[in-house]
């Protein structure tokens, strides 16, 4: 088992570096830094070729890859092109907000579609079952990005009127109320409940038909049918036999979204303007900063590698019927 | 219901498979031989059974000819400005309203309509036929060829699909010239295929070991041969099924690349394009906000039933969750 996980791990770094190659030949030839530079009638010949000199643009792809990935990894991930901001800083705190979404909503929406699924599987063509899958139907096929609108509007507009309130119960956008200082729990969860709702949609739909799908299968094995029959309670049945057996394709499938989540928020971050690494990453995208991009694509990169890897443990750790050869 | 599925099952196998027919007609009974039905026609009863499906294709139908004549049914052009008749509510002369440049809505819903349901079929299309070519190579030839396409296919699985989406519309616009309504079809193709090479991967090794394909190769069929016209047509019914609701995908993806406005740029409309312009106006005219996104939900929605009865009748094996 050990070998199987050092192994494991030891084979995640030559995927690390093959992407990071992967990732800096995509950004560097798709952002021109100097493009604007050079057809500006201002900008004389001389300045750019300094300026390209100063970026060390005007060596080799090769040496220049090799430079930014010691750089890298020694933790000098560079500055913005145009404010000449440290990016690192910036990218820390764009990943804390964005892994606190991110995790927010996983675990509501593991909780609401775990509880789904078992419920429609138990009561199979029940009204409930029916009316479940009807409703997953329609988160899967629900634009998020029109959903998160439509709540603006309700919770931002007209709830707000309704209930004669001075400020709406969510808000719908940003982390914090602008001049506000310091942590302020509730303050940040009236910003937070709108991007999770948003989020949550999709997650609950595809979650509960997956631990529908897993559960029955489940349900009709024979090991179960040796539990009932020595007798056991059937609330024990459920739960300690049934589900945590159903959990186990369903654990490894949350590692994989988990591990999307750095990179992967970008249409709930940019609708409610919070300021995750989806909004960098889009701000970044808009002024074509292919300095922000770089690190910004690193990190959401390792991220899914990392939890990908999280995930085929995981899967050998708790179903000992994979063999990990 | 069940019988009637027993009959069916039964009459189903009584019937050689479609690639067989004229190797072997089996001399049938006449009184067995007046229920068989064709693999097609089994479908197309299961199918009929699917009542959402039949009622989803129908409105796709409506919608997919809705927008193709919408330049005979509407008096308006998707860009014809009327600065007097601004943000104008839904009414008899403008029948979804006008948006903040007068133009009328419903003419632009259903242009970008047609925008968004061609990028849908394109993308679902292209990607089969990727999926479809590295699906094929990997499950038929095996081996080494096999691991190194299937590790490529998890890369592309694994890489954060929207911001290589974002990064490549960028690479496109820079390196080759063209729309970018082709451009967005192009990318998205780019990475719909994997689910497509998974599936077909799949159905072709179990094939593979058919006796049906060893006859083939027994009687010196060659590869290409045993491949498209022995094993192709049989994977057929996953490859629509997975296609149709990569459809869907794809309309979904669309729609939040052009919002986020990577995509599909203005002045074509596209639903997702619509609904960034009217993000401004979301107190004046919220029409401006329900109508893209109803048509989009109706259309998806639609696409879904009708994948989820196309599963139903042309590949009942992989029904999610149905146990019996």
């Amino acid at each position: 088992m050990y070998r199987y996980i050092i192994r494991r791990l030891i084979f995640a770094i030559p995927i690390l570096l093959i992407s990071s190659v992967l990732v800096f030949a995509v950004v560097r030839s798709t952002f021109d830094p100097l493009g604007g530079a050079a057809i500006n009638p201002r900008v004389s010949k001389a300045d750019i070729i300094r300026v390209k000199h100063e970026l060390g643009l005007d060596k080799s792809p090769v040496q220049q890859y090799w430079t930014w990935l010691t750089k890298f990894l020694r933790g000098n991930w560079g500055s913005s092109l145009l404010s000449d901001r440290p990016v690192y800083p910036d990218i820390q705190s764009a990943l804390v907000n964005t892994i606190v979404l991110g995790g927010i909503a996983t675990a509501f929406s593991l909780l609401v579609g775990v509880g789904i699924g078992v419920y429609s599987a138990l009561r199979q063509y029940s009204w409930f079952d029916h009316f479940s899958t009807s409703v997953a139907f329609l988160g899967l096929s629900m634009p998020n990005f029109w959903f998160a609108l439509l709540l603006q509007i309700f919770f931002g507009v007209y709830l707000t009127k309704w209930l004669h309130l001075t400020s709406p119960i969510f808000y719908t956008a940003g982390l914090s109320q602008p001049g506000s200082s310091g942590f302020n729990l509730i303050d940040r969860a009236r910003h937070l409940v709108l991007p999770m709702l948003v989020l949550s949609v999709q997650i609950i739909a595809v979650y509960s038909r997956y631990m529908r799908a897993s559960m029955l299968e489940v349900l009709h094995s024979d090991y179960l049918r040796t539990a009932r029959a020595k007798g056991l309670k059937e609330s024990r049945v459920i739960v300690r036999h049934a589900m945590r057996n159903a959990l186990i394709p369903l654990t490894t499938q949350v590692a994989i979204d988990v591990g999307a989540i750095a990179g992967g928020l970008i249409i709930t971050e940019a609708i409610f303007e919070y300021p995750g690494m989806g909004r960098y990453f889009v701000d970044a995208l808009f002024r074509g900063d292919y300095q922000q991009i770089l690190p910004w694509m690193m990190v959401a990169v390792f991220f899914v590698i990392i939890f990908n890897l999280a995930a085929d443990i995981l899967y050998a750790v708790l179903d000992p019927r994979i063999r990990y050869a | 219901m069940r019988d009637q599925d027993q009959i069916e099952r039964v009459a189903a196998a009584t019937q050689p498979l479609p690639v067989e027919t004229d190797v072997s007609a089996p001399e049938v009974p006449a009184a067995i031989h007046e229920r068989v039905l064709s693999t097609r026609q089994l479908a197309w009863r299961r199918f009929k059974r699917h009542k959402l499906a039949i009622g989803s294709l129908s409105i796709l139908i409506l919608l997919g000819l809705l927008t193709l004549f919408i330049p005979l049914i509407s008096q308006y052009n998707f860009s014809q400005l009327n600065l007097f008749r601004r943000l104008l509510g839904p009414g008899s002369a403008h029948w979804l309203g006008t948006d903040n440049l007068g133009r009328d809505e419903f003419t632009r819903v259903m242009y970008g309509g047609r925008i968004s349901l061609l990028v849908g079929l394109s993308v679902a299309i292209s990607a089969g036929v990727i999926g479809g070519i590295v699906g094929g190579i990997a499950g038929y030839y095996g081996g080494w060829l096999d691991n190194a396409l299937m590790r490529v296919t998890d890369l592309f699985l694994a890489i954060p699909f929207l911001v290589v989406l974002l990064i490549g519309a960028r690479f496109l616009d820079k390196f080759l010239p063209g729309s970018s309504l082709v451009h967005t079809i192009l990318i998205l193709s780019l990475f719909f295929w994997m689910p497509d090479a998974r599936i077909v991967r799949g159905v072709f090794l179990s094939l593979k070991e058919k006796e049906f394909v060893e006859a083939a190769r027994a009687s010196g069929a060659k590869d290409s041969r045993i491949i498209f016209y022995h094993m192709l047509p049989n994977a057929m019914g996953p490859i629509i099924v997975n296609a149709t609701l990569g459809v869907a995908a794809a309309i979904l993806t669309e729609s939040a690349l052009s919002f986020l406005g990577f995509g599909v740029q203005p002045p074509t409309p596209t639903w997702g394009n619509l609904l960034n312009d009217a993000r401004g106006f979301i107190k004046v005219a919220p029409g401006l906000t329900w109508f893209p996104g109803l048509a989009i939900l109706l259309a998806v929605l639609c696409v879904n039933f009708l994948g989820d009865g196309l599963r139903d009748a042309l590949d009942p094996h992989q029904k999610l969750g149905s146990k019996e």
